[in-house]
């Protein structure tokens, strides 16, 4: 992984030092809360329903075992023993202490690690594909292309004051794990026909109240013009972003209300003026960050594993476990090993900190020292051995950390929603949590099959209900919690919206109602068909007639 | 408000022509509106002098670009410190249009923007601030990698990386 030379490591040093500088003053009243609120936000700072938050990016995903250690180490320092996985491959704290926070940073920048830009309406953590690098159907690593992103949108003076927040999402495989169309720029690395990395280049999709699907402007981008790209879109939008009404100051708005031709002739005129200058990419540069992402030592060995097939015949949960939660390698002889955060009864992507320092020690011993926070809210190990599966799986069915329900029902999206957040209007980890329980026989689960079930507990939509498979909305309606439900949402390359059943159901009917989405789905599905795929092909009227058959 | 440029508290030594005035003053070094300058643009370049223009975020440098010759000074407004639309223009007033004149921040105006207004292209700053030069000092003390190639002239951490 990449590892911050001396600039890089100034950088994060000089922020937290600011910072401290700046809590100082606001605890001896010579900044307002009114002054300081903008310059805790820029550090990743909420004042939440209860506490502070700090939320810390974890650059791409990917994350060292020894940072992992700091974040175990500060959830039992600063927190209440645990702390979150966020839908932004993040991780957040809720119970932090403002006076606490200057040392809790100083403490994250020793291992390279900060809450910049975590908030605020500037460019926010980029996200990849969470198999970046070792995924078997992949053409590109996109993580040396996210370093660069991450270096040039770090305190960027041009855009730390945009309308709104802004997100941008990598992948380079075909199968689009890191949901490129529903973000504010989303980037698919690619080849053109003579074997050069070239982007497609996507915006304007997005969530939150107004969803939409990103539209391409650019088909073959090379990389060396990436940045001088990027800056022709996010200077187009710094400009001409609405301002007036915050519910539709993001890209997604502009894109929709210019049109996306006229959008992209403006970025064009905007990036013909900044072609081939200063910040042209060097291929000295792109490699130089390559070489950090460079594979590990890996072990040469035969990609068929009897020890592995033995202990699969032997041990019927372990069998289910690499079934369902492990996937295919570019490396022969190893795999990619997900590790579900979503025990059932459990709040969805919550790690204690013992559970945070034991996946440390595994990383160490089974995957090169180095995990990846997905936007789904779990961990991978990239690189696990095959014949070394079955050891890796014993730690975790220890750790309460084996659950085998990887894209399955159980593994459920949700946002912290009205237990914490101060923007929710609706509890959703209790919803979570009964979902899971409702369905924690794992028989079941297969038996639905593959289902991306992702909640959000307000409009905002940080759950990312719009492109769940079922997606579930709570709303507060005269002050009760309700909770509305949309079928047929996908974030993957053939991402679609989620359309609305009807009216919502109380907090008592949601579980009931998804069980009547599923039974109806088994009942209509043809033979290997999803439930996506179901519902793309009979469409909305089916369950509609079913779930509200009996109002 | 304290005016400061190169970090020293500066005299304005411009007149600020009411935005509402309909005919301009006599004197030299005016301050005057985008309309205002559209409207007196020939009496005023007939009389010669100085000129500085304020223009409001809603009204781009392409705007002025012809008229650039004209003008000592470029005020861009800040009706709030979260509307960031200036640090554009100020970016392409220097990066595409090549002004050298004075750009000038004002409006809502702190010391928390002040570096990236500063690397953006503004070289004077009116702060609502008491102590607008220590601001300003501030300002500058914390930070000192910078990863943007802008026309500021601080050197980025790429091309350091390249010079070691």
């Amino acid at each position: 992984m990449y590892r911050y030379d001396e600039f890089d490591r100034k950088l994060v040093t000089e922020r937290a030092e600011q910072f401290g500088r700046q809590v100082e003053h606001r605890l001896s009243g010579k900044l307002s809360e009114e002054q300081f609120r903008p310059l805790r936000l820029m550090n990743g700072l909420y004042l939440q329903l209860h506490a502070y938050m700090l939320r810390i990016n974890v650059p791409y995903g990917v994350l060292s075992s020894t940072q992992m250690r700091k974040l175990a180490d500060i959830g039992r320092k600063y927190d209440k023993g645990y702390g979150h996985l966020t839908t932004r491959q993040n991780m957040q704290f809720n119970w932090i202490k403002l006076e606490e926070t200057p040392d809790l940073l100083r403490e994250l920048a020793s291992v390279e690690m900060h809450g910049i830009q975590s908030s605020g309406n500037c460019i926010r953590n980029t996200t990849a594909d969470e198999h970046a690098g070792v995924a078997a159907d992949e053409v590109e690593d996109p993580r040396v292309y996210c370093e660069i992103i991450r270096q040039w949108s770090t305190l960027h003076p041009e855009f730390s004051f945009l309308p709104r927040k802004f997100k941008i999402a990598v992948t380079g495989s075909p199968h689009d794990r890191a949901a490129v169309k529903v973000h504010d720029i989303g980037l698919i690395l690619d080849r053109d026909s003579s074997g050069h990395p070239i982007f497609e280049v996507i915006v304007g999709g997005g969530l939150g109240r107004t969803p939409f699907i990103g539209k391409t402007i650019r088909e073959e981008l090379p990389p060396s013009e990436l940045l001088a790209y990027l800056e022709a879109i996010l200077r187009v939008y710094n400009r001409f972003g609405r301002r007036d009404n915050k519910y539709k100051a993001r890209i997604k708005v502009l894109v929709h209300e210019t049109g996306a031709e006229e959008f992209r002739r403006l970025v064009d005129e905007e990036y013909a003026n900044l072609k081939g200058g200063s910040l042209d990419v060097p291929q000295d540069e792109i490699d130089r960050i390559d070489a950090y992402f460079a594979p590990p030592d890996y072990a040469e060995l035969p990609d068929e594993c009897a020890a592995l097939d033995a202990k699969m015949g032997e041990n019927a949960d372990f069998a289910e476990w690499v079934d369902q939660n492990v996937a295919c390698h570019k490396q022969p002889g190893y795999a990619i090993a997900n590790i579900s955060v979503k025990m059932p009864g459990h709040a969805p992507g919550d790690l204690s900190s013992d559970q945070m320092d034991a996946l440390a020690d595994l990383a160490d011993r089974f995957s090169f020292g180095e995990m990846r926070v997905t936007h789904r809210q779990n961990i991978v190990f990239t690189d696990v051995r095959k014949d070394e599966l079955y050891g890796l799986w014993q730690d975790l069915v220890k750790l309460e950390l084996a659950a085998a329900n990887l894209n399955l029902i159980g593994d459920v999206i949700c946002c912290p929603g009205l237990d914490y957040c101060a923007l929710a209007n609706a509890r959703s980890i209790p919803v979570a949590e009964d979902i899971t329980k409702r369905f924690a026989d794992l028989k079941r689960q297969k038996e639905i099959g593959p289902l991306e079930l992702n909640m959000s507990g307000c409009i905002n939509a940080c759950g990312h209900h719009h492109v769940g498979n079922i997606g579930i909305l709570g709303v507060d309606k005269k002050g009760e919690e309700l909770y509305q439900l949309t079928l047929g949402g996908c974030s993957h390359e053939d991402a679609s919206l989620g359309v609305r059943t009807g009216p919502g159901f109380t907090v008592d009917d949601i579980g009931p109602a998804i069980e009547t989405v599923l039974d109806t789905y088994v009942e209509l599905r043809e033979h290997g068909e999803e439930f996506i795929d179901t519902y793309r092909r009979v469409g909305m009227d089916p369950f509609k007639e079913k779930l509200y058959a009996a109002r | 408000m304290p005016l400061v440029k190169d970090g020293k508290l500066a005299e304005d030594g411009w007149q600020k022509v009411d935005p509402e005035a309909t005919s301009m003053p006599s004197g030299d070094r005016l301050l005057v509106t985008l309309d205002q300058w559209t409207e007196h643009k020939v009496e005023l370049c007939k009389r010669g002098g100085a000129f500085g223009v304020r223009l409001s975020p809603d009204h781009g440098p392409e705007e002025i670009a012809d008229d650039l010759v004209h003008f000592d000074l470029v005020a861009l407004e800040f009706p709030a410190f979260t509307d960031g639309r200036a640090y554009s223009h100020a970016r392409l007033l220097r990066e595409r249009y090549g002004f050298e004149g004075e750009i000038r921040a004002v409006g809502d105006v702190a010391l928390e923007q002040l570096l990236f207004m500063h690397r953006s292209g503004f070289d004077a700053f009116e702060i609502a601030s008491d102590s607008a030069v220590e601001d300003w000092e501030t300002a500058f003390a914390d930070i000192d990698v910078f990863y943007q190639p802008t026309a500021d002239g601080r050197e980025t951490a790429l091309q350091a990386r390249r010079r070691s």
